[in-house]
């Protein structure tokens, strides 16, 4: 909504400056967003009339024109102008004024003859081009005859104004209308708003003989009213009213058109205007519209309507969508002469229904479908009918139709006093509270004791509970004035669950690690699917799909942690950021059947891992590439942190996403807790991805699952340790983790740990053969002798004979 | 013999001064003091002297053992902490080279602003709550007061799964389901940070992106608590001299509500680029909580008030860290990443 600051101004003795008064309706929350100069910068632009003209000698398009500025003396200026001509009243731009832009007028030489200034168009003065009426649009502007010569011609176009540009929350529809704002601020400021008085002359028909309304849907149409004016005059409006309606972003066409489009900015009244003549058996019908029934409407377009849609009929056919838009079969042109004003309610969910299935949002839509002033529908076509009158003649017809078959009530509430300053911490008093309420027209009905009965004023629709009146009280007492303090009463813990704690622990881990966390959409494209080649059966390919995604690229909700990961290696590829450890903790969403309220998706906090390329380099050193067992380091140190201690690494060879050699599953107490390993290169492939990358995807639920787990120390040993090395040469397709595992099966009461220092293939050892050393070491309670060592040794390496032939290497 | 001890003296603390090294004073501590050295040698011919010089010369002889020896400890010393020093000197390394590139981790900014609101709120005695990101539309506008024919519901451009689903639209979800689990209890103070999601994309909208949510329910409580709290949170997250300007609003599930902002962090409040020369920054919506939210979680209006407020997370971010594009966020730049 745009308002003209003068026309506030013409309602309300405003004394402060366009600024300021933005400033105390934002603070009360009807949010002025810009507060515009009408004026671009003109200055020295005055009314002047032109006595002669004659063509210039040396150019077909100029004419020589002598204006005078006084009615005495001649000033000479060339004119290029199609439409000039002498005896017009006109803007004249003297030497030395200035137009938006920065433009200064000076003396100049036009093909040899001398001209001292110019004569303007509405544009050059800076009115917005779309918001030039028709019969400005094509030369300079024609002022009325017998406008005193010399005055500003700011003034005479009423350019001296400003534009309140309001950004209103939707519950604060009633500022979508001029009257309305004046009221909010006549409360704001404590100062009277001056009504219009609709006021006209009548002839001695009665609109009753001239015209028949009948509503055949009440349910949707709850009053329609009716005003009709004779021998209009079709004709541009005067510069105020054109001037108003710019301001309000409304591009000035007719007079009739342009009264119905003013008063709608007044009244938040919605009017139509028919050309009387038109309408077939001058009557009107209010009724649901047929299944695929059409109307033509104003902008031109055939729209195809639904039976729940609500439609203007005469006694023919469709003449207008009801609150949405008129129809151009009965519109009015620069013939009609007899005008049929409609101003009605309509029932604003109706019209909210069809605006949008017609894809048509009107000012009058915008207004109907929030409620309107239902006391001021009347009112509304009798200022019209006013305004008509007075910018293009005619006669008002007698009487009114006013058909109200569903009659409004103004809405009461009770409020107790006290609830005010219980809600909002405040000590405001009762005689405050009911001078707030009564200058924001609200009517105290009854007063008993704390209690007020209040009557809500016919345009404020959005007021229904205690609490919003309320909040009237609150936001103009000041919501500044509102004291500061701290919630008291029960304490509670401030805590996380352990859900919470041990999710930032791995965050906090992986950082400590130096990897970098990163964040990605959880929108995926579908064809992930089948990049990553999942198998045909796999539950990632039953993806959340969204309804009306902004792309296909963002068309479904991601089932895995990995495609988000790769697109970061690649977009950081692209911009020589090659060597990159990154992780994201996020939700992965798989679907289980079919989603409803009830059974929502299963969304599963995951962990991925990324590595590419090697780690830092300096002058000292070259960086390390990155590898798997850089990657399984990187998992074995979260899970240490989390304390999980039953943790097995499994080869993977099925998972289509990783190298079927160079790959593991991660068991967190027997239970698959995740997968990492290389890329597979065909993956790797379809996401453009060059060279080596490891990727794990962990299951955080899982993880979550095991608990918070709190460490037992395990208490310095008092005696020294005994080491022994072993080397065991065994088949290359042994894996260490199996003689790990016959190693803790067969530790015995001295075998305290173990640590793999050297894996060896090659020249020394047998084809087919590896060669893998344990560092042991043995320690108890006392010094161990050489004996004893010994056979705890062999008892290991006997088991490790025993299932895996492994022989002493030597 | 006197003679000759005195010679010795001289030519032994003369040499030993002028002793340049550790092996050339260890050589003239043997040629004087040694088994065959020349006191020794002088010292065997003690049985030709008289009783009564015998004892004389034998003072004598000790003196000038210890003041050979005294200049030979304090030489030895001299010359060590020389070639101590040398080997120091000769050890210099660039202490201005960098050191190891030891890795670096970071958290993701969005993740920094989240971790500190949970600092700043579980001070202030709150839970962190969550809840689905594909959320029912009942929780995601109804139980907010939000049927569906509410012209607000125009505000958010929703993304649906189906009529009943949605990518939730914003945080306040959790509202009505923490009330639910809380099945009465008092006091209930959470907030929920989250993503949340809106059909829009452009340079200052992200179709995902984080909101923090909070709610407070109690006997008792007041917008003024509603204001305190939030001058306690802004003040942790943007420092002690950040003031806080409540404007009227609307939000369908608050009234009263208002928009919340702060003065400029950038210019304290006297008008930049960044605030638009307003000197304040919006920074959050809140308001009291509606007596229909109220209901819907299971909460008798007439007896308990509360406060609810959001905020976005990305905003956040950017005022405190000067990030001017919205769409580093999610690009995932190391050379962005990298920084925090």
């Amino acid at each position: 909504m745009q308002i003209s600051y003068n026309w506030l101004k013409e309602l309300v003795d405003i004394e402060i400056s366009a600024d300021e008064l933005a400033e105390v309706m934002t603070r009360a929350g009807v949010a002025v967003e810009h507060v515009i100069p009408t004026n671009k910068g003109v200055t020295g632009v005055v009314v002047a009339k032109v006595l002669e003209k004659e063509k210039h000698p040396e150019a077909d398009k100029l004419n020589i024109c002598q204006v005078t500025t006084d009615g005495e003396n001649k000033i000479q200026v060339v004119c290029g102008a199609p439409n000039v001509a002498a005896g017009q009243t006109i803007a004249f731009a003297t030497v030395g004024a200035t137009l938006p832009d920065g433009v200064k007028i000076k003396k100049a030489k036009l093909r040899g003859v001398e001209s001292n200034g110019m004569i303007c168009s509405v544009k050059e003065l800076g009115v917005e081009i779309d918001k030039i009426p028709p019969e400005q649009k094509e030369g300079i502007v024609v002022l009325p005859e017998g406008t005193p010569l010399g005055t500003s011609v700011t003034e005479v176009l009423h350019l001296d104004d400003y534009i309140l540009e309001l950004d209103l929350t939707p519950n604060r529809s009633d500022c979508l209308s001029v009257l309305n704002v004046a009221m909010e601020i006549g409360a704001l400021l404590g100062k009277e708003v001056r009504l219009p008085q609709p006021e006209f002359t009548c002839n001695d028909e009665n609109i009753a003989d001239l015209a028949k309304v009948t509503i055949e849907a009440p349910e949707l149409c709850h009053r329609y009213t009716a005003k009709m004016v004779k021998g209009v005059k079709i004709q541009p409006s005067p510069f105020w009213l054109q001037h108003r309606l710019q301001c309000a972003g409304i591009r000035p066409i007719n007079n009739v058109v342009d009264v119905t489009n003013y008063v709608m900015m007044e009244y938040g009244q919605p009017l139509h205007a028919f050309d009387y003549h038109e309408l077939a058996n001058h009557e009107i019908i209010v009724r649901q519209a047929k299944a695929d029934e059409e109307i033509v409407t104003l902008d031109s377009q055939k729209r195809v309507l639904a039976d729940d849609m609500l439609l203007i009929c005469d006694g023919a056919k469709p003449v207008a969508v009801a609150g949405v838009m008129g129809g151009e079969n009965t519109e009015v042109t620069d013939d009609t002469t007899d005008v049929f004003i409609e101003s009605a309610y309509f029932q604003p969910t109706s019209v909210r229904r069809t605006s949008t299935r017609l894809g048509l949002r009107s000012e009058a839509s915008i207004r109907f479908e929030k409620g309107i002033n239902f006391e001021t529908v009347l009112t509304a076509a009798e200022r019209a009918a006013q305004l008509i009158q007075l910018t293009g003649g005619g006669t008002v017809v007698n009487g009114t139709i006013d058909n109200y078959p569903t009659k409004h009530e103004r809405a009461m509430i009770t409020l107790p006093m006290s609830n005010v300053n219980q809600l909002l911490g405040t000590e405001i008093s009762n005689d405050e509270i009911k001078a707030i309420l009564t200058k924001l027209n609200f009517v105290i009905t009854k007063e008993e004791g704390d209690m007020l009965t209040v009557e809500v004023p016919a345009y404020r629709p959005d007021c229904s509970i205690k609490e919003d009146l309320i909040e009237e009280v609150a936001r103009v007492y000041g919501y500044d004035t509102i004291p500061q303090t701290l919630p008291f009463g029960a304490s509670s813990r401030g805590q996380l669950t352990e859900a919470q704690k041990i999710r930032d622990n791995v965050v906090n881990k992986l950082v400590g690690l130096g990897l970098n966390e990163v964040l990605n959409y959880s929108f995926i494209n579908k064809n992930n699917d089948e990049k990553l080649n999942y198998p045909a059966d796999d539950i990632r390919r039953n993806s959340v799909a969204i309804l009306n995604p902004l792309s296909e690229e963002q068309g479904h909700m991601r089932t895995s942690i990995v495609p988000g990961l790769l697109n970061t290696v690649l977009f950081n590829h692209n911009r020589r950021n090659e060597d990159l450890a990154i992780f994201e903790i996020g939700k992965v969403f798989l679907l289980e059947g079919e989603i409803t309220p009830e059974e929502l998706a299963n969304e599963k906090w995951t962990l991925g891992i990324a590595l590419k390329g090697k780690s830092n380099a300096t002058w000292q050193h070259t960086g390390v590439e990155y590898d798997f067992f850089y990657l399984k380091g990187i998992i074995e140190e979260l899970m240490a942190e989390l304390k999980l201690t039953n943790v097995e690494y499994r080869p993977c060879k099925d998972n289509s996403i990783y190298h079927p050699g160079r790959s593991a599953y991660l068991y967190i107490n027997g239970q698959m807790a995740g997968v990492f390993g290389e890329l597979h290169p065909a993956i790797a492939a379809n996401y453009g991805i060059n060279g080596h990358c490891y990727i794990a995807e962990i299951d955080v639920e899982t993880i979550i699952a095991q608990g918070i787990r709190v460490v037992q120390v395990e208490l310095l040993p008092k005696f020294p340790a005994a080491t022994r090395d072993m080397a065991v040469v065994v088949e290359e397709n042994v894996l260490a983790g199996d003689l790990e595992r016959v190693i803790a099966e067969n530790k015995g009461e001295l075998l305290k740990s173990w640590k793999i220092f050297d894996v060896y293939q090659g020249d020394q050892i047998a084809k087919g053969y590896k060669s893998i050393a344990f560092a042991l070491t043995f320690q108890a309670d006392r010094t161990l002798t050489d004996e004893e060592v010994s056979a705890a040794y062999d008892k290991v390496l006997k088991a490790l004979e025993a299932q895996y032939q492994a022989q002493l290497r030597n | 013999m006197r003679e000759d001890l005195k010679r010795i003296r001289e030519a032994a603390v003369e040499a030993m001064q002028q002793a340049d090294s550790i092996d050339s004073l260890n050589e003239l501590k043997v040629r004087f003091l040694g088994k065959k050295g020349e006191l020794t040698t002088i010292l065997k011919g003690m049985g030709a002297l008289s009783d009564e010089e015998r004892p004389l010369m034998g003072q004598m002889a000790n003196e000038v053992r210890d003041e050979i020896n005294r200049v030979l400890d304090a030489r030895m010393e001299e010359l060590r902490q020389a070639v101590l020093n040398a080997k120091l000197a000769s050890e210099t390394i660039d202490v201005t080279l960098p050191g190891r590139a030891l890795a670096r981790g970071t958290k993701h900014p969005l993740t920094l602003v989240i971790d500190e609101a949970k600092q700043i709120f579980m001070g202030l005695g709150f839970e962190v709550a969550e809840g689905p990101e594909i959320e029912s539309d009942y929780y995601n506008f109804e139980a907010l007061n939000l049927p569906k024919d509410h012209p607000a519901r125009d505000m958010q451009d929703t993304f649906y799964i189906n009529p009943e689903i949605v990518l939730r639209t914003q945080t306040s979800p959790v509202q009505v389901r923490t009330m639910e689990k809380k099945a009465g209890e008092l006091p209930v103070k959470i907030i929920c940070p989250g993503k949340v999601y809106r059909k829009d994309d452009d340079a200052t909208h992200s179709p995902m992106f984080h909101q923090i949510e909070g709610l407070v329910i109690d006997e008792h409580i007041t917008m003024s608590d509603l204001k305190g709290v939030l001058l306690a949170f802004t003040q942790q997250m943007f420092g002690k001299d950040v003031k806080i300007r409540l404007r009227p609003s609307y939000f369908p599930f608050t009234e009263p509500s208002t928009e919340v902002d702060i003065s400029c962090v950038m210019c304290g409040g006297t008008g930049c680029r960044v605030c638009s020369n307003t000197g304040w920054l919006e920074i959050l919506g809140a308001g009291m909580v509606h007596p229909n939210v109220l209901r819907a979680g299971g909460y008798d209006p007439e007896k308990v008030s509360g406060f609810a407020f959001g905020m976005g997370v990305e905003r956040i971010a950017m005022l405190k860290y000067g990030i001017n594009d919205l769409r580093l966020m999610y690009e995932n730049d190391m050379r962005f990443l990298r920084q925090f």
